[in-house]
């Protein structure tokens, strides 16, 4: 039995670099060996891609992208599909789960220092990963067909028709018609379905390969590959196979948990899940008195609205938040740190970064509170730390006082 | 470090706050006494139900033999139910007024009630079928205090009878009187609200006590797997210094 498994794997590899492959990335990929809870997450992240797409596979067999039907379709799939609802719970818990996993991924890697030199590419293809998920997520929110799916893409892509000269052809051409409807459906549809998933699949492997070409960062910020023994290896590094798969296997266990309790207990989680006004169907003639994008937008639906508009034109504000998207990109260059980790960073980056933390989760918040003069103000002001985290970054690191780094990674 | 992480734990726990999605409603609602395990009262609230809201309602979702979960068998939804001849009990439960007409009557399309539940709160939907009151200025005749200017008329005022707000301070803030009694003492009457409110919160997700019950055995599973997996990494990182 064994022998024809040798064989099989033999007459494989003749053909297909099998056994050179799992060695490269998996049984002799060499990590730091000083992960901490904070490096669980890319791994989650992963799970939650294929979760999503098992999940999502199996919905769109009984999912119809049609304005009358969209919405008894998602509740017949709650009823007469055989375990339809939990199909449908898993996946929108997914939605909410999985930008849960990426912004503390991202967090991590700013903690970290994992943007810095040699890691550029890893961090903008993470960024790029990001951006994608954002436009997966917007476009599957709408296939519900309830009141805010159509109202929040509404709200959504009419952002688009402020900018200058070309926003009106822009917005039709996004929606495919002058208001959100049918035609906008279907063609979120085919892009929640097909071409942002496809995407998606591609830049996660990009991702992956840039990882593995650079090697991981890890908490102390330092390279493992200074370090080697005889053989080349390095000597604070261990084998990705086995000790980070029954290691991420753990956290895995212990996300599912978590995801689990959501998924059973509480999946329109108090409506910040599943909204409650998304319970009532899509009705273009009623706007409803309060429209709130979901959570993992709020902070940049905050930003957008702490701007005041320009000549009655929205558009500061749309730039305001795009930049506030795509400031992450270019930490790799703002930052001129001579350490990389903040377990070695001064008070002034310590400082910076729980205040970023702080205007982020504010933002969040009063992006789902209704505007008030008050709310507006506290946004105001927390956008204003939210971009001086950014702008301020080449100052502030430069001029902070690091601790030495030290020679060997810290383990235990 | 010590501190940033208490930051950022303080701070995920202030991104899901319960705080109540604001609609703006100042009304008072009284709380519903929702079991879904009773289904007696569920049972009552399904006869209320498709004898009372579904003449100008519809629950397209709801299928009539979907029942069976709260414990009506097929005879006892066809004869209980009174269902029409041409009515089977695996189809969806529609209106007896077509959409159009109920329209023409009463200047809106009364909405689907599949969902009604998890749009509306079942707190709601008790204050709300218990929040009629005589309104001489609107074309029904009915108001809610709940729901002003609703479009409904009281179709249980038989039962309950004809209340009238009283004490008009400012904006809906009245309170409400029984003038004429109904078929029901007031106890009764909210009692056999409780029921249909039941109902609806069923109808909203019939598969509820299932997800719970199944939560249990799944919740159960993963923390043994995790103890199994923990084991297994204790054991391969042990030589790992």
């Amino acid at each position: 039995m064994m022998n024809l498994l040798t064989k099989l794997v033999g007459w494989i590899d003749e053909r297909f670099p099998l056994v050179s492959m799992w060695k490269e990335h998996v049984s002799e990929y060499y990590a730091p060996k000083n992960f901490n809870f904070w490096y669980f997450f890319g791994s989650l992240a992963m799970l939650l891609l294929v979760i999503q797409f098992v999940s999502g596979i199996f919905l769109t067999m009984n999912y119809k992208p049609d304005a009358l039907f969209a919405f008894t379709s998602v509740e017949y799939i709650m009823r007469d599909v055989q375990w339809g609802w939990l199909l449908r719970y898993i996946h929108s818990t997914g939605a909410s789960m999985f930008f849960v996993v990426i912004y503390l991924h991202m967090f991590r890697g700013m903690m970290y220092g994992s943007y810095r030199k040699p890691r550029e590419l890893l961090w903008i293809i993470g960024m790029i990963i990001y951006l994608a998920l954002m436009g997966e997520a917007f476009m599957g929110y709408l296939l519900p067909w309830g009141q805010m799916s159509f109202w929040g893409a509404q709200v959504i892509v009419n952002l688009f028709s402020s900018v200058p000269f070309i926003g009106h052809d822009l917005a039709i051409l996004i929606r495919g018609d002058f208001v959100v409807s049918d035609i906008t459906l279907n063609r979120f549809f085919a892009l929640h379905v097909v071409a942002i998933p496809l995407i998606l699949v591609l830049i996660v492997i990009a991702h992956l390969v840039a990882l593995h070409e650079v090697g991981s960062n890890n908490p102390d910020g330092i390279e493992i590959k200074k370090h080697k023994d005889a053989n080349g290896k390095p000597l604070d590094g261990i084998p990705f196979h086995p000790y980070y798969t029954v290691k991420d296997g753990v956290g895995v266990m212990g996300f599912l948990i978590i995801f689990c309790a959501i998924v059973f207990f509480a999946p329109d989680m108090g409506g910040y899940f599943l909204e409650y006004n998304n319970f009532v169907p899509a009705n273009p003639m009623k706007t409803p008195e309060h429209i709130a994008p979901v959570w993992y937008f709020t902070p940049y639906y905050a930003i957008l609205r702490a701007v005041p508009p320009l000549f009655g034109s929205q558009f500061p504000g749309v730039v305001a938040m795009g930049i506030a998207t795509v400031a992450f990109f270019f930490l790799p260059w703002l930052d001129r740190g001579k350490v990389k980790s903040i377990r070695y960073r001064g008070p002034l980056y310590k400082a910076f970064l729980a205040s970023f933390v702080v205007s982020f989760v504010g933002l969040g918040w009063l992006g789902l509170m209704p505007s008030t003069p008050t709310y507006t103000v506290f946004s105001q002001i927390l956008a204003v730390v939210y971009f001086a985290f950014f702008l301020l970054m080449p100052w502030y690191t430069k001029i902070d006082k690091c601790k030495p780094e030290p020679d060997r990674v810290t383990f235990k | 470090m010590k501190i940033i992480k208490k930051i950022c734990a303080v701070a995920l726990l202030l991104a899901m706050p319960a705080v109540a999605m604001a609609s703006g409603a100042a009304v008072h609602l009284d709380t519903a006494p929702v079991n879904l395990q009773d289904t007696a009262s569920l049972q009552r609230g399904a006869k209320l139900f498709t004898s009372r809201c579904l003449a100008c309602h519809s629950a397209v979702s709801m299928r009539y033999n979907r029942l069976g979960d709260i414990g009506m068998t097929e005879e006892q939804i066809k004869v209980d139910l009174q269902l029409p001849e041409d009515v089977k009990v695996g189809s969806t439960m529609l209106a007896t007024m077509d959409a159009n007409s109920a329209k023409l009557a009463f200047g809106v399309t009364p909405p689907d009630l599949s969902v009604i539940s998890r749009s509306r709160s079942a707190d709601w939907l008790y204050s709300y079928l218990r929040g009629f009151h005589i309104d001489t200025t609107r074309p029904s005749g009915w108001n809610n205090i709940v729901f002003p200017g609703v479009a409904m008329p009281h179709v249980m005022a038989d039962l309950q009878g004809e209340q009238a707000l009283e004490s008009h301070e400012g904006h809906g803030a009245g309170k409400l009187v029984l003038k004429t009694p109904g078929s029901l003492t007031p106890v009764a009457y909210d009692a056999a609200v409780a029921d249909l409110t039941n109902y609806l919160v069923f109808m909203g997700e019939p598969a509820k006590m299932v997800r719970y019950r199944l939560g249990w055995i799944v919740l159960g599973f993963l923390s043994l797997m995790f103890l199994l997996v923990y084991a297994l990494k204790k054991e391969i990182w042990k030589d790992i210094h």
